[in-house]
């Protein structure tokens, strides 16, 4: 990296947010730039180059290029695309290029102005440092050098990552309150270099952070309190899962409820390209909702990356390595991240108008060639990992995705499922039909392991199965022609579907069901899935399920611990012993 | 004075290339030929050549006619004197009347700092219960009607218009039959709204660039005015030419087409026009309303496509009525807890039970014998039909909340419903009980 480099170079078109320019020196692929509208330093717009031909780069700017003209001038700074990582980045809400958009609204007021870069992390605030490496301390990139508490998390001041070989630490800041930019330890090399280290560091987005052990097999649930996700499609901690969808059939409402309830340190939301109403509810919110496992609001845990669809398209393909790149630095201080990104389609129609501006050769749908290695690498940075210091960290990472005519033939979508561990489709007739979550029951698919057991599961899924069956047949043949065995056999799965499948997240105990509460109502379904009642026609038989379901319904609205569950559950016992025909 | 520039190289569809210096992206510039002046924008700059899209299109336009640079983007006046006016989409009177020049601000500015929105709290009361009980529309929320042609979405448009509590309406007209036009203008005037209604009208008649601005001038002008605190309802009809303007655009420029020969950045044009929806912290908010016709009734092509992917739900307008199915506000969710206890309940049950009335039909149809629980669906989707959906009524939401318990209790018993058994105690009708 030719450091400290800063050639000026010349613009020769401007194409939508593409600009060319001519060089005379020498440039880099994906190195930043600023194009200096009118060739004044009022107004500097951030760009990276991404493509070089001859003497001529392609750069895309993260903002609207209006003004600009040939003959502009365009400063290269010799650096890739960075964000910085350091303690005060829980709680914050950034745009894709790591602007901390509070702290803009502040200078800029009500509207998004172009050119202004602010500082990711506060340099004011003190932070509480523990010294944990010594003087003489022989150190490579990633050790851990002293730690202050963040919110929930204690968070690692560790020795850059970007460093090369092994440094001997010559002085190490005692015990106290420091901002971000005091040093905290000086290393040597070996070749005599000195350099400090802060609470801070760079790192480039689209590189993954690679310094750990091993990768190690995803195994255990990620408990996300929604029932037909943990049980039926479970998600693992260090697993990938995506949710395609079209419009409407509630994959935002369904990524809100899992970054609020799922158990992981730490949860970043990467809006990307969606609506911004969205993450004002999530900026809202967040702070006035209590994490139940720290007592803290939800916001402590979690970092916002905001690049809603009206703001500038390449910092929209920015955002999700943006994002990613946090939840691994996270995860290098042995801390279990979820990375929700609503939506990936939006990030992959980004590239598609960067594609098409290039004139590259477009593929299906004029989505780039390269679509799937990018999806693929993307989805890559998930894992469960075994770090340098023996403990295990994860990123997990779950995508919207946003099929087109919600057709999930499309590019995107197959891309997608070709790499990820769990498969949790939306349905349109689900949706339309009310049946919230929307998660297809027979379509879906996941790798991992449920929260209750795996052949229960398996029955019930059965069940679902076959209750679809006679539903299709019911309607070529008609409820008269159907025999009461599968007439039965449809109600219990109406029945599943009403009482476990669908969950109300809008109720406060209906909306979060622990893995705990699940196997205790899994258990008590699947008796009902199992059982066999005395019922003479199929009215009787409707009217008994239709019951049922309802007590069910209601004890779903119930606290575990509240004496009308307890209360309930004793009428549903009875209800049950009515028309049993198995002796308990 | 600018310099004017003589040497045209290239002109195809709506667009002019001119050898030309010292020109900015996206700036306008003055096309005088033969058949008189007209302003053009700069969509491209490539070494020593600008490509320029004519706005009253490139016929006639001869290699030698001169170009005149201005130095500025396209600009609109935010002054108190547009309400009541009637503008073209580039911004000239089309109602006789002088022109307006004061307070010019510039059209397509940046986006909103989601910072500074707040989360939308009021609703806005149609008395269509198809939207208050079912969908809700709530103030700075962006919603489309999905429609086909010849279906009455520009009467429906005008008559939410009219219901809705809002200070100012802009009405950005694109590519309207001249009678619609002259039907939205009479509607507006004899229920007294037109002086707080500002138009932004093309017509079919017009060139197709100005389709392109009227939305950027529309919502210039409903932000200008939320900023001082109004609450402003943008009404656009119809997106889909808008999306058509663009197509026609991105093919003469020779840029390669992602779905059916629309643009690749369709969506994110799209996006930047209903993203300007919005509920300032401490000001005031603009609301949209669009009309997007679906060719074919085909939700899969990519404008209404795209469309729903971008707004907060949308309401499907087929025979006539808003369709119960695919019909969505996305925000109805943060007003319809605060309107009554049962609101959210009446939603969800009767929705149910309509979609069962739908299966039940269709068994009908092919002759099954009825059961007594299709019967009772039967007779709930008739009750449904009839007293909720069709267009003409005109209730208040609570009576239209009372008038779901009826229809229920008429056609069903009290555990049949699904809906929580403290609710049901509550309102079932005393009659039943």
């Amino acid at each position: 990296m030719a450091e400290g480099k800063k050639n000026t170079e010349k613009v020769v078109a401007v194409n939508g947010n593409m600009i060319t320019i001519e060089f005379s020196d020498r440039v880099m692929q994906n190195e930043v730039a600023f194009a200096k509208v009118g060739g004044s330093n009022d107004v500097k717009l951030k760009s990276e180059v991404i493509r070089v031909r001859g003497n001529r780069a392609d750069l895309q700017v993260f903002e609207s290029t209006n003004g600009l003209k040939v003959g502009d001038e365009v400063e290269f700074t010799g650096e890739l695309l960075s964000v910085e990582l350091g303690p005060g980045l829980l709680t914050q809400v950034y745009d894709g290029l790591q602007n901390p958009l509070p702290l803009l609204a502040e200078k800029s007021g009500f509207f998004l102005q172009r050119g202004v870069y602010l500082r990711a992390l506060d340099r004011e605030t003190k932070w509480a440092f523990t010294p944990i490496a010594k003087v003489g301390d022989k150190v490579r990139p990633g050790d851990r050098i002293g730690s202050v508490p963040e919110g929930v998390v204690t968070h690692y001041i560790m020795v850059p990552f970007a460093w090369k070989g092994e440094w001997t630490l010559e002085s190490v800041a005692p015990a106290g309150e420091y901002t971000v930019d005091e040093i905290m330890a000086v290393a040597v090399s070996d070749q005599g270099e000195k350099r400090n280290i802060t609470m801070t560091q760079q790192w480039p987005v689209k590189i993954p952070i690679s310094d750990y052990a091993e990768k190690l097999l995803p195994e255990k649930t990620l408990v996300t309190q929604q029932r037909t996700i943990d049980t039926f499609f479970p998600v693992a901690v260090g697993g990938t899962f995506c949710t395609p969808g079209p419009f409407g059939a509630g994959k935002t409402v369904l990524q809100h409820a899992i970054s609020r309830y799922a158990e992981a340190d730490v949860v970043i939301i990467a809006a990307c390209g969606e609506r911004a109403g969205e993450v004002v509810e999530i900026l809202r919110e967040f702070p006035e909702l209590e994490d139940p496992r720290t007592g803290q609001p939800l916001i402590n845990r979690s970092i916002i990356i905001c690049n809603t669809s009206s703001m500038p398209v390449a910092a929209r393909e920015a955002s999700v390595y943006t994002a990613v790149t946090l939840a691994e630095y996270y995860r290098q201080m042995g801390l279990n991240t979820l990375l929700l990104a609503d939506s990936t389609s939006r990030w992959a129609q980004a590239l598609r108008e960067m594609s098409g501006r290039l004139e590259e050769i477009p593929g299906e749908e004029a989505f780039p060639a390269y679509l799937e290695s990018l999806i693929a690498g993307f989805y890559e940075r998930a894992g469960l990992v075994r770090l340098r210091t023996g403990e295990i960290g994860s990123v997990t990472i779950g995508g919207a995705v946003s099929p087109a005519g919600g057709n999930f033939e499309e590019p995107v979508t197959q891309a997608t499922l070709k790499v990820v561990g769990a498969f949790l489709g939306l349905s349109r007739e689900r949706s339309d039909a009310r049946r919230y979550p929307a998660i297809h029951p027979l379509d879906s698919w996941s790798k991992y392991k449920s929260v209750v057991d795996a052949k229960e599961v398996e029955f019930a899924r059965g069940i679902l199965r076959q209750g679809a069956e006679v539903n299709q047949m019911m309607k070529v043949i008609g409820e008269e022609g159907t025999s009461l065995a599968d007439f039965i056999v449809y109600l219990k799965s109406e029945f599943l579907d009403y009482v476990y499948l669908q969950q109300n997240t809008f109720d406060n105990i209906d909306g979060a069901s622990s893995a705990e509460r699940q196997r205790y109502m899994f258990d008590r379904i699947y008796k009902v899935l199992t059982g066999s009642f005395s019922l003479p026609d199929k009215d009787t038989a409707r009217s008994y399920f239709l019951n049922l379901r309802q007590m069910f319904m209601d004890l779903n609205y119930l606290a575990m611990d509240s004496r009308e569950f307890k209360e309930q559950e004793a009428a549903i016992e009875a209800k049950i012993a009515e028309r049993s025909t198995v002796n308990a | 004075m600018r310099k004017v520039y003589h040497k045209i190289i290239h002109i195809a569809g709506n667009v002019i290339t001119v050898e030309a210096d010292d020109v900015s992206y996206n700036e306008l510039a003055e096309v005088t030929s033969a058949r008189g002046v007209s302003l053009a924008q700069v969509i491209r700059l490539a070494d020593g050549k600008v490509s320029l899209q004519v706005f009253a299109g490139s016929r006639g336009i001869s290699t030698g006619d001169q170009v005149r640079f201005l130095g500025r983007e396209m600009q609109v006046s935010s002054s108190e004197a547009l309400l009541g006016r009637v503008f073209t989409g580039r911004g000239t009177p089309r109602d006789g009347r002088p022109e307006v020049t004061s307070d010019m601000v510039d059209i397509g500015g940046p986006s909103v700092n989601p910072a500074k929105r707040i989360i939308p709290r009021n609703m806005i009361r149609t008395n269509i219960p198809m939207i208050d009980v079912f969908n809700t529309l709530v103030e700075s929320q962006k919603l489309p009607i999905f429609s086909i042609a010849g279906e009455p979405y520009n009467e429906l448009l005008a008559r939410i218009a009219l219901q809705a509590e809002v200070d100012v309406i802009v009405l950005g007209g694109m590519g309207l039959k001249y009678d619609d036009y002259l039907k939205f203008k009479n509607t507006l005037d004899e229920q007294g709204a037109l002086s707080r209604t500002v138009m932004f009208i093309h017509t079919a008649a017009d060139p197709t660039v100005e389709c392109l601005m009227v939305p950027d001038m529309s919502l210039a002008v409903a932000e200008q005015f939320a900023l001082e605190g109004k609450r402003v309802l943008a009404l656009l009809t119809d997106m889909t030419n808008f999306a058509d303007a663009l197509k026609e655009i991105a093919i003469t420029m020779e840029q390669i087409p992602a779905t059916r020969g629309y643009p690749g950045d369709l969506y994110s044009q799209l996006a930047s026009r209903y993203e300007k929806a919005v509920d300032f912290d401490s000001a005031g908010s603009i609301t949209i309303l669009a009309v997007t016709t679906m060719p074919g009734d085909d939700v899969t092509h990519p404008v209404p496509d795209n469309t729903g992917y971008i707004t907060e739900g949308q309401f499907y307008l087929r025979h006539g009525r808003i369709e119960p199915f695919g019909s969505l506000s996305r925000l109805k969710q943060q007003v319809n807890g605060k309107t009554r206890p049962d609101h959210r309940a009446i939603m969800d049950s009767m929705i149910r039970l309509y979609s069962d009335y739908r299966s039940t039909l269709e068994k009908q149809s092919m002759g099954f014998q009825m059961s007594a629980w299709d019967k009772k669906l039967l007779k709930y989707g008739k009750l449904f039909e009839k007293n909720m959906m069709d267009l003409s009524v005109n209730i208040s939401l609570e009576d239209a909340l009372d008038l779901g318990w009826k229809i229920l209790a008429d056609c069903f018993d009290r555990n049949e419903v699904g809906i929580k058994t403290d609710l049901v105690e509550q309102y079932w009708p005393e009659a039943k009980k």
